[in-house]
């Protein structure tokens, strides 16, 4: 395990240097988030709901809506002079593929929903500061279950027909369980409740993290078989 | 087939004018004895989906994902019966279509995940890819089903409660009780029915595409 961790990280480093050379998917969508967050303004009256309450909602909308345009990436990028099939050939077991495009989703996703949260909090005046630490952990447990469940999809999809149509229609479902837990927490934070009322929700968060990271190492294998 | 056609009028017949009318409801319970069956058949469907997509990644057997795939079918067909039958219900006593309850919620997604996988399907040629992808998804689907009905059940349900299958014993009279496990039956039995049609056109189309695809390898 340990070596495939390695052999993922190598990877996860590899997409990631390419991003880091064009940033053109970084851009763009960092561009989208704050486009998305902006257009929120005109759907809200702000003389009858109040930021705080609609906040959550328009939060993990934005945030699973980048997400999904940066999971496309990760192997749309391998089908460009057929470099997949390099990979596949590397001395390197599947998982470690897996492992690395996870990763590199995982940091991706990661740098754009750090960027978007100040703007979110700027935008709407929802004071973040305070509830910062729990804030981080609700994204971070979010974002893995997210990210665990997309990077298998996107490698199925990526080689359909209509790939970009075919993630979001197979990834929207599991979206579900971590943006419901991940809306209900963050609704919690803002209104200062106490840590009771948001424990069941961070346990199905985890529980969701663990379930789909474990199956997705077990299945990953079949999506990519030739 | 044929004795499952026959088995749909007679669920009808006995539930609209043998089974004695809800004190309450009326005439608009009626409909239970479609709704609750067509949810556990869909239920059913889906879990087969389950099973046989795992066994498929172990045993590569065609026959396997030729059976996932017409009970995911079928179990959509059963989702959608779940689906307009609760409304037309609701619409009677909750004087709503549509409320944004636990198991609504839970059976609509239901509903999106094996529509997503027919799409799929329908997305990819080559039959092994097609089965090795329907099956991974098989297997998300199956696990995603109970995490979805937990997220949502921490909401307040609107629901009626179960009547029959909990810990005290069924508390519906006999008459109604007797119908409904009829209904059960007969749509166990239309289901398996369905499945076997689907899966003996799965087998027809399957051996056409092989057939097509070795004349156009000599040709």
């Amino acid at each position: 395990m340990a070596s495939a961790l390695g052999a993922g990280l190598i990877i996860a480093g590899k997409d990631l240097k390419l991003e880091l050379r064009s940033r053109t998917a970084f851009l763009s969508s960092l561009a989208f988030t704050a486009l998305v967050l902006a257009i929120f303004n005109f759907a809200r009256d702000p003389t009858l709901i109040s930021a705080t309450d609609l906040a959550p909602g328009i939060l993990w909308i934005t945030f699973s809506f980048a997400g999904l345009l940066g999971l496309n990436r990760a192997f749309a990028l391998e089908l460009e002079n057929r470099a997949l099939e390099a990979l596949l050939l590397a001395p390197v077991s599947r998982t470690s593929i897996y492992l690395g495009k996870a990763i590199a989703n995982l940091v991706f996703v990661g740098l754009v929903e750090g960027v978007a949260l100040p703007l979110f909090a700027i935008f709407f005046n929802v004071p973040i500061l305070p509830v910062l630490g729990g804030l981080t952990l609700v994204i971070a447990l979010a974002t893995i279950g997210f990210v665990a469940v997309g990077t298998l999809l996107s490698a199925i999809a990526v080689s359909t027909r209509f790939a970009e149509l075919m993630l979001p229609v197979l990834m929207l479902p599991f979206l579900v369980p971590p943006i419901t837990g991940a809306v209900q927490v963050t609704s919690r934070l803002f209104a200062a409740r106490p840590f009771a009322e948001m424990a069941p929700w961070l346990k199905l968060l985890a529980g969701y993290d663990i379930v789909v990271v474990v199956t997705a190492l077990l299945i990953f294998e079949f999506t990519l078989d030739q | 087939m044929l004795a499952a056609m026959l088995l749909l009028p007679a669920v009808f017949i006995r539930a609209l004018a043998f089974t004695p009318a809800e004190a309450t409801q009326g005439e608009a319970q009626k409909i239970f004895y479609i709704h609750a069956p067509s949810a556990w058949v869909a239920f059913l469907a889906f879990g087969v989906v389950g099973i046989c997509s795992v066994l498929y990644l172990v045993l590569k057997e065609p026959r396997l994902d030729r059976l996932a795939a017409s009970s995911a079918e079928v179990g959509v067909i059963f989702t959608t019966a779940v689906l307009v039958t609760g409304p037309i219900w609701g619409r009677a006593i909750w004087g709503a279509w549509w409320t944004w309850d636990a198991r609504l919620t839970s059976t609509l997604f239901l509903w999106f995940i094996y529509f997503g996988y027919q799409v799929l399907r329908s997305a990819v040629h080559e039959p092994g890819q097609r089965a090795r992808f329907s099956a991974v998804l098989g297997i998300l689907g199956a696990l995603l089903v109970p995490f979805i009905h937990i997220s949502v059940n921490l909401f307040r349900t609107l629901h009626p409660k179960p009547v029959v299958l909990k810990p005290e014993g069924p508390t519906l009279p006999g008459g109604m009780l007797a119908t409904l496990l009829f209904a059960f039956v007969a749509f166990t039995i239309i289901y398996a029915a369905m499945l076997w049609q689907r899966y003996s056109r799965a087998t027809l189309d399957d051996a056409r595409d092989a057939a097509r695809a070795e004349a156009d390898d000599r040709a």
